[in-house]
């Protein structure tokens, strides 16, 4: 039992570090979107096992809201790039900043 | 005397009906207003005085409205008549209207008359306040007040910057002085919890024995205030300048009546310095020093004005030594003389300055005996009062009295005697030079001009005045007669004389007229002798005051001023908003707008977190 | 029941004004005049029946008027007014209506807006003068607040923003922290009593620890003497005067700093007595420090408008000194100096003004010799600048003689500076007489004098001074009674 959770969370772990690593390799935007929802879907795996361990639902409904966000943040997200990409013509986010802090 | 609060009303409502009516009532309506107002209060004064005089008060006080009541203290506007009061409201109201009525002359092609008589008659009702106060803020209120005229007035013809900086000279100067006086106020509401002047005197009686400190530190302050008015040392160095108003402007304020409100002063709290016997000597140690050095700076000027300027800081300097010495009713004598002569001698001067077109300097003058022989005339008298020749002027009555007391009196001694004399010597020596250089030799500058009757009249009436006004009061070697010291003895402490008698009298009187004919005689042959230039620029820029004063706080507060323009304590405050907006700065730098810079930004801050949490999970 | 009327007459005549703008420009000009003057005739009106009776018999508290609003927390609508409330409501309608009148020709732009400010920043000083409930206090203080922001942001001149952003900060951090010191006490009365309330009679005697106290007050002092402004934290000061629209620097002077003074005598002297006889001699020494250093620098200003600024951190400096000498002619002479300056200031600032229309410039270099071309107005400067420097027959003297008269028995040696600032104020006012107008002009001016509007506004300021200068006795009466009660402990 022990065992189980162990890897699933080692599992999460990878899976998270995977998705930010490749956040912060990558500069086209799509593929950092893609990132992210690694990243939220480790968090998502973490919950799930943790709920498992314990036998309690709210890490289930935890996963709940982490979908219905990631759905959200998609579509949101999707459409900024859709905008973007008409505006400036290019997806990769170096070029797209703006901003001179 | 239930009207004396006409005296000063009428020259206030004057003034007031000439700033409301500016510009509407012309020249006539201007004179009307202006020269009436304070004829009518000099005649009511008169009447008011001889109801007094029958009526054997001692003083009558006239209670028109509380002024500040808070609590106990309370402070009304009373005016107060009594002998001394009267004296001086007599002088100020008749020589006032006297020089009202020379200025309708002087005056005549100003544009600005209905304001100049606006201002003369502010002065007149303000200065009647001083005198008539029966409480200490009145008074106060009366001596800025005629502060105020003063500046007004050496400011008149505002166009010249000079003259604007005189009058804030001497507004300035003499403000210094009241801010001692109001300290003494203080003081007196402090510890006699009234400024009434009854009950201040009385209450000082009962407070302080003599030689208190308190007492002696509000003498002291007191006197601060008279020398700033008064113009003597060591805030004397505004009434030279002074002379920048027009002449009656000279002849009333800085001659006859303003400059003498710091005697008026001394005299009306005599008691407060019979009780501290420092302030008063004190008061004596400073009318004799200004009274030599302002007389020596008198002998080396050239304008005629500034001459008789420094005459008159150092005959008030003869007023300031009786006071000093307990001769008080011999000061009042003495101010009432001179406010006759002196008026004469400016007024006088006035008229040479417009017959020879606003000419002063008194190199440029001369032989004017011919071409102005009513002048002349009327000068001689003034002269010959001021320089005190004897029997047959004003003059010599008062001084005398003055000579005599200040080595006879309780207070007096051989300094004060001895600086009295000289100082007679001086101002024969300085009048007589004047006359000379002014009246007699070669003519320089054409007559343009001859006064007319408006003018000449005035001057008659102060010839008259300045002759006769002598005789009430006689020294004992000659006839002895005391009507004046009688008369204000209910009000100021008889004189008390204890080093010598009338024998001293006697070898005084023939001191004086010795020396007034050797100085005379001196002033005749040093007309031509050349003089030390350098000496005679320091007496000439009145012994480096103005010099050593302008170095010592005139520059220092412009410069400090002008450093600090801009506010320091300011910076603090623009300084703290420059660090918030350098934070600002800082923080917008990591804002680059580069994703993965702040997604690098959350790992390391979500790794620093974590390890801390750990670190102090595990590490203890 | 009049009181609610006080802060509800201006406040709905603001909005009345602002809908009067649809019609046209001036009608919300004269909403404006016919709200002040109605505001002004119904407080002189109560000062005249009360003026006489209040000084011998009755109740110090002339109304009061009381409401619930928020009883859960002890807060109630409550009113209450007093002599020195009476004198200041007088005061800001008085210098209400003479703002509305100043701003006649001035303000062009968006008259219905600029009126509705003006109103709403009377009705705020108002409240503020009126009210005691603390919470309500901090309300009204900083209703005052705002549309005096706007009231230089939008109307003011070359800098405006940067002023109004400095006014707004100053006064917001003062105000900040005597919500806190509010808010301390509040829950410092609670804990002592029980009871939860911001009622000032209620607070009035709450029992504390000295240490607690000393910081209590201090709370409440910052936020008061930033608003009088006291050295240090005057430095908002000549900039928001500087930059405001004539108007707004009248009622900045006139009656914004007032609020400071008043804040001092009402809550910070009676609340903490303690701590005030403790802190005395420091914040009269603030007070005498301001004297000398604000008129230094009025002194060094070129800027017409500035330097009359630097004066008002002179004279607000002889406010402290009297308020903290603990003694009967002081805090009368505070009461006079709040009434007086508000009058000669504001007084000033309308001749600034009023200069400024006709030589479109404020720069004290560029004027001179104005004499001949504006007599009328060179005499009515005449009488505010010596009212400045403290002439004897005009208010600002008594003010300033029984602040003085009182401070030395406290205090002598800081007395004597602040009486030096008599000086120090003769020679920057007559500086200001100098430089506009004597000397000789720059150029030929062919200036209009004093319009009858601005005579109409000068006259009853000159009957003011002078009426108060010569018989001050009206305005003793009413505050007498309206001292704060340490006084009476400290006299001997």
């Amino acid at each position: 039992m022990m065992n189980t959770t162990m890897e699933g969370l080692v599992l999460a772990g990878i899976l998270f570090v995977l998705g930010l690593i490749s956040m912060l390799i990558r500069r086209n935007i799509i593929f950092m979107l893609i990132s992210v929802e690694i990243m939220l879907n480790a968090a998502g795996l973490a919950f799930i096992v943790a709920a498992a361990r314990w036998g309690q639902p709210e890490g289930q409904v935890m996963f709940m809201f982490i979908l219905a966000m990631a759905a959200a943040e998609v579509s949101v997200g999707l459409a900024l790039i859709l905008q973007i990409y008409h505006q400036l013509k290019t997806l990769d986010s170096d070029e797209a900043s703006k901003m001179r802090g | 005397m239930q009207w004396i609060y006409l005296i000063p009303a009428l020259p206030f409502l004057g003034a007031l009906l000439l700033v409301l009516a500016s510009g509407r009532i012309g020249k006539t309506g201007v004179t009307l207003i202006g020269c009436g107002s304070v004829g009518i209060a000099a005649l009511v004064t008169i009447v008011a005085g001889l109801q007094f005089m029958n009526s054997g008060q001692a003083g009558y006080v006239q209670h028109l409205w509380d002024w500040v009541s808070i609590g106990t203290f309370r402070i009304g506007m009373d005016l107060r008549l009594d002998a001394l009061s009267l004296v001086f409201t007599f002088v100020i109201t008749f020589v006032g209207f006297l020089i009202h009525v020379y200025s309708t002359g002087y005056m005549a092609d100003d544009p600005d008359f209905a304001r100049f008589f606006a201002c003369m008659n502010l002065f007149v009702g303000a200065m009647l306040l001083l005198v008539l106060g029966d409480n200490l803020l009145l008074l106060y209120f009366g001596w800025e007040g005629v502060g105020l005229c003063s500046y007004l007035l050496i400011g008149f013809w505002y166009k010249d910057p000079a003259n604007g900086a005189a009058a804030r000279k001497a507004f300035i100067v003499t403000r210094v002085g009241d801010t001692a006086m109001a300290i003494a106020l203080f003081l007196l509401v402090q510890h006699t919890g009234s400024l009434q002047l009854g009950t201040v005197l009385a209450r000082a009686q009962e407070l302080w024995t003599t030689g208190d400190p308190t007492v002696v530190l509000i003498a002291f302050l007191l006197l601060g205030g008279a020398v700033g008015k008064s113009a003597q040392l060591p805030l004397q160095t505004w009434l030279p300048d002074a002379m920048a108003g027009p002449t009656p402007v000279s002849a009333l304020i800085h001659a006859a009546t303003m400059v003498t409100a710091g005697v008026y002063l001394i005299a009306r709290t005599n008691a407060l310095f019979v009780l501290s016997p420092s302030a008063q000597a004190a008061v004596a140690i400073v009318g004799a020093i200004t009274l030599l050095l302002a007389g020596c700076s008198a002998f080396v000027q050239t304008d005629i004005k500034r001459v008789l300027a420094y005459s008159t800081i150092s005959q008030i300097g003869y007023m300031f030594l009786a006071l000093g010495v307990g001769a008080w009713s011999a000061a009042i004598f003495h101010f009432m003389t001179h406010a006759f002569f002196k008026a004469l001698l400016f007024l006088g001067a006035g008229a040479i300055i417009v017959a020879l077109h606003h000419e002063q300097d008194m190199f440029k003058m001369g032989g004017l005996r011919k071409s102005l022989p009513g002048v002349f005339l009327v000068f001689l008298i003034g002269s010959a009062s001021l320089a005190a020749l004897p029997f047959v002027t004003s003059g010599f009555y008062s001084k005398d009295q003055i000579v005599w007391l200040a080595g006879a009196a309780a207070g007096g001694n051989a300094f004060y005697s001895l600086a009295a004399v000289l100082g007679a010597f001086i101002t024969a020596a300085y009048t007589a030079r004047m006359i000379f250089l002014v009246f007699f030799g070669q003519e320089k500058t054409h007559v343009h001009h001859k006064p007319g009757p408006v003018m000449m009249a005035p001057l008659y009436i102060l010839a008259v005045l300045s002759t006769l006004a002598g005789f009430i009061e006689l020294p004992h070697t000659l006839g002895h007669l005391t009507l004046l010291s009688d008369f204000v003895s209910p009000v100021l402490p008889g004189v008390v004389t204890v080093h010598g008698g009338v024998a001293l009298e006697w070898g005084m009187q023939a001191l004086t007229l010795g020396l007034v004919a050797l100085a005379t005689w001196l002033a005749w042959r040093l007309l031509a002798a050349p003089f030390p230039d350098g000496l005679k620029q320091f007496l000439k820029n009145g012994w480096g005051f103005d010099d050593a004063y302008n170095v010592m706080f005139v520059q220092p507060f412009v410069k400090l001023a002008k450093i600090n323009r801009r506010d320091v304590i300011d910076k603090i405050y623009t300084g703290l908003a420059a660090v918030t907006r350098g934070f600002h700065r800082a923080m917008s730098a990591t804002q680059s707008g580069i994703l993965r810079w702040y997604v690098m930004g959350i790992v390391m801050g979500a790794v620093i977190i974590l390890s801390v949490i750990i670190w102090r999970e595990y590490a203890v | 029941m009049m009181l609610p009327v006080f802060i509800l007459l201006p406040v709905l005549g603001a909005f009345l004004a602002w809908l009067a703008s649809a019609v046209n420009k001036t009608l919300p000009r004269w909403v404006a005049l016919l709200v002040m003057l109605a505001g002004l005739a119904i407080s002189a009106g109560m000062w005249w029946q009360v003026q006489d009776d209040i000084y011998f018999i009755g109740d110090r508290w002339l109304q009061t008027y009381e409401l619930p609003w928020m009883p859960r927390f002890g807060i109630s609508f409550s009113l209450a007014l007093d002599g020195l409330s009476l004198l200041m409501l007088v005061l800001t309608f008085f210098l209400g209506a003479l703002s509305v009148m100043v701003s006649w020709k001035e303000i062009k732009e968006r008259s219905g807006f600029f009126h509705f400010n003006l109103l709403f920043v009377i009705g705020g000083i108002a409240g503020v003068f009126l009210t005691m409930d603390l919470f309500l206090f901090y309300f009204f203080w900083e209703v005052m607040l705002i549309p005096m922001y706007f009231l230089i942001g939008i109307w003011g001149h070359g800098n405006r923003l940067y002023a109004a952003l400095k006014f707004f900060l100053f006064t917001q951090a003062g105000g900040l922290l005597m919500l806190l010191a509010i808010l301390g006490l509040y829950f410092v009365h609670a804990s002592a009593t029980g009871t939860f309330t911001f009622s000032y009679f209620a607070l009035l005697n709450t029992p504390m620890a000295v240490e607690t106290g000393r910081w209590l007050m201090l709370g409440f002092l910052v936020a008061f003497i930033v608003k009088l402004p006291a050295f240090p934290f005057h430095t908002w000061l000549p900039d928001a005067h500087t930059e405001a629209p004539t108007a707004g620097s009248v009622i900045l002077a006139g009656l914004l700093l007032k609020t400071g003074a008043y804040g001092i005598l009402r809550f910070v002297i009676p609340i903490f007595p303690e701590a005030s006889q403790f802190f005395a001699t420091w914040v009269m020494l603030l007070g005498a420090i301001g004297i000398l250093y604000g008129g230094k620098l009025a002194y060094a200003q070129t800027d017409f408008k500035r330097l009359v600024a630097y004066t008002s951190v002179s004279h607000m400096g002889f406010v402290l000194v009297g308020a903290f000498a603990f003694n009967p002619l002081a805090y009368q002479g505070v009461v006079m100096q709040m009434i007086t300056h508000g009058i000669s200031t504001g007084a000033l600032f309308m001749i600034a003004g009023s200069l400024y229309e006709r030589l479109h410039t404020r720069e004290l270099e560029q004027m001179g010799g104005l004499w001949p071309a504006l007599p009328k107005m060179g005499v009515v400067t005449m009488v505010f600048v010596m009212a400045s420097l403290g002439l004897p027959g005009l208010g600002n003297f008594i003010a300033e003689f029984l602040i003085l008269a009182g401070s030395w028995q406290a205090a002598p040696w800081i007395t004597v500076a602040a009486t030096a600032g008599l000086v120090v104020a003769t020679i920057y006012s007559l500086r200001i007489m100098q430089k506009v107008f004597f000397g000789t002009s720059l150029r030929e001016y062919k200036l209009p004098d004093l319009s009858l509007r601005e005579m109409l506004m000068m006259a009853p300021l000159i009957a003011a001074i002078i009426w108060l200068g010569v018989y001050p006795q009206p305005v003793i009466n009413v505050a007498q009674r309206a001292m704060p009660s340490v006084a009476v402990h400290s006299t001997k």
